[in-house]
């Protein structure tokens, strides 16, 4: 069995499957920036005292699973979201989810996911693909940043599906009924503008050093004081770990700057607010700057360099891009939008 | 970023798929490119992998000295932590810990360490000598 469906590559996961959930419902207005964007996707957040891959904890993201939720509801259409204990479970209501007609989104580990190249495969719970139907033993699967659509056993489902560990998925799975009412252009025009401001109060507002633009400030500091804390080996290490965390498939920094660059663009469309074509132009120019500051870490962990004045102007990157941010956002927080 | 300055090296995930990219074009808008990757992404990728196989290494080491159980090897080759295999095994945190001991780990019974053989998919026997195909 194979529903309607139609594959689309994103640069993102969740973004990629909210904008073919959606497509599957009707609703092919909300393109993978739209989504972002409304689903206020751009964050930063440095977790000093946790771990990952023995490397310090970066999120250049919302939390997993909410650029979906707040796409659906900025346009009235009900999300379903099960979690579960039991894997038979799990498997049976996915295959009903199917009879039913249904295509659905799961959140996955890349750890055991076969088509991913094995360099790829860390430990890593925050991925999403879609479930569109069903051939034997194996699901059709649609994962965002692949070309081409692709399939999993359902033994192999399963195992990625219960992932364990950090965010661990529980076999999540999700996706959006039937909209009560044709989205509309003032739905949308809503939307943008509250994904907006609640991307403003994510990036200004959140209390304590660590995130938002002054968890940028506040990376850039301590990233000149790795080279002495940490040693040189180590200090590449964690500047690697940033990279990846970065510019990798399923998290993507820099990449989200220009995601949301475009996001703003297309915001014009449906505001026509002077503001949001020269912001958007702000973000491109800190999507870039994040690209320098990988460049730079990059000449550090490979050794080319790794003099303390190197160090510090790593961390003087990260210092300007929170400062252009924070000035960005700001202006954002003070558009007047017209009804 | 111009669409012409997506850089197009070829790293690990281009055998497979390219990535989307988000790039103006010629008058400033954005649209989409596709990448075969970036060299700057695939050396940290390679440092992060040089990183693992040196700590499977150590970790062999400790293994052979009698510092730490073969639980330790196993754990570092398949990228866990303490944390990730007490997710998967179904033990505390505080009972990984202890047969990571070498003298624990000797009296460990076999339900027990099939437990850790699932998890790490080698066959007990395999677990207990430390053997890695």
């Amino acid at each position: 069995m194979k529903l309607p469906f139609q594959h689309i590559q994103a640069a993102h996961c969740e973004n990629g499957v909210t904008t073919s959930l959606l497509r599957t419902i009707g609703v092919d207005r909300i393109t993978e920036p739209l989504a972002f964007g409304m689903g206020s996707g751009l964050f930063f957040v440095y977790v000093p005292f946790l771990k990952v891959n023995n490397g310090p904890a970066f999120a250049y993201r919302t939390m997993p699973g909410l650029v979906f939720k707040r796409t659906c509801r900025a346009l009235s259409i009900p999300v379903h979201r099960k979690k579960f204990r039991s894997k038979q479970k799990a498997q049976s209501v996915l295959d009903q989810c199917l009879d039913a007609g249904h295509v659905v989104g799961c959140q996955v580990g890349v750890y055991y996911l076969p088509y991913f190249p094995k360099e790829y495969r860390f430990h890593f719970n925050a991925h999403n693909l879609i479930v569109y139907g069903r051939e034997g033993d194996r699901y059709l699967v649609s994962d965002p940043i692949m070309e081409q659509p692709t399939s999993l056993s359902s033994y192999e489902l399963e195992r990625v599906r219960f992932a364990r560990g950090v965010l661990a998925p529980r076999g999540q799975l999700y996706y959006p009924g039937a909209p009560a009412r044709p989205v509309t252009d003032d739905q949308i025009r809503k939307g943008i503008r509250n994904g907006i401001s609640r991307n403003v109060r994510d990036m200004l507002h959140i209390p304590g050093p660590i995130a938002g633009v002054s968890g940028i400030r506040y990376t850039g500091g301590k990233i000149k004081k790795w080279r002495d804390s940490l040693g040189q080996k180590q200090a590449g290490l964690y500047l690697a770990q940033l990279v990846r965390m970065q510019e990798e498939i399923g998290t993507g920094g820099g990449g989200f700057r220009y995601i949301y660059a475009a996001f703003l663009q297309e915001a014009y469309a449906y505001h026509s607010d002077e503001a949001l074509p020269r912001l958007s132009a702000v973000f491109t120019r800190s999507g870039d700057l994040w690209r320098d500051a990988a460049v730079q870490a990059a000449g550090i962990y490979k050794g080319r360099i790794g003099s303390q004045e190197d160090f510090n102007r790593m961390g003087d990157y990260l210092i300007e891009i929170a400062e252009l941010e924070k000035q960005a956002f700001k202006q954002l927080s003070k558009i007047k939008w017209r009804p | 970023m111009k669409k012409e300055a997506v850089p197009q090296d070829q790293g690990a995930l281009g055998k497979i798929t390219k990535e989307v990219c988000y790039a103006t074009d010629a008058e400033g808008n954005y649209t989409t490119q596709l990448s075969e990757g970036w060299d700057v992404k695939t050396s940290a990728l390679d440092v992060a992998w040089q990183d693992i196989s040196e700590r499977v290494a150590a970790a062999k080491e400790k293994v052979l000295k009698k510092e730490a159980s073969p639980i330790l090897y196993f754990m570092e080759l398949k990228l866990m932590d303490i944390k990730v295999v007490a997710a998967y095994t179904g033990f505390w945190k505080w009972q990984i810990s202890r047969h990571l001991r070498p003298a624990v780990f000797q009296k460990l019974s076999d339900r027990r360490l099939q437990r850790y053989a699932e998890v790490f998919e080698v066959p007990v026997s395999d677990l207990k000598s430390m053997i890695q195909e």
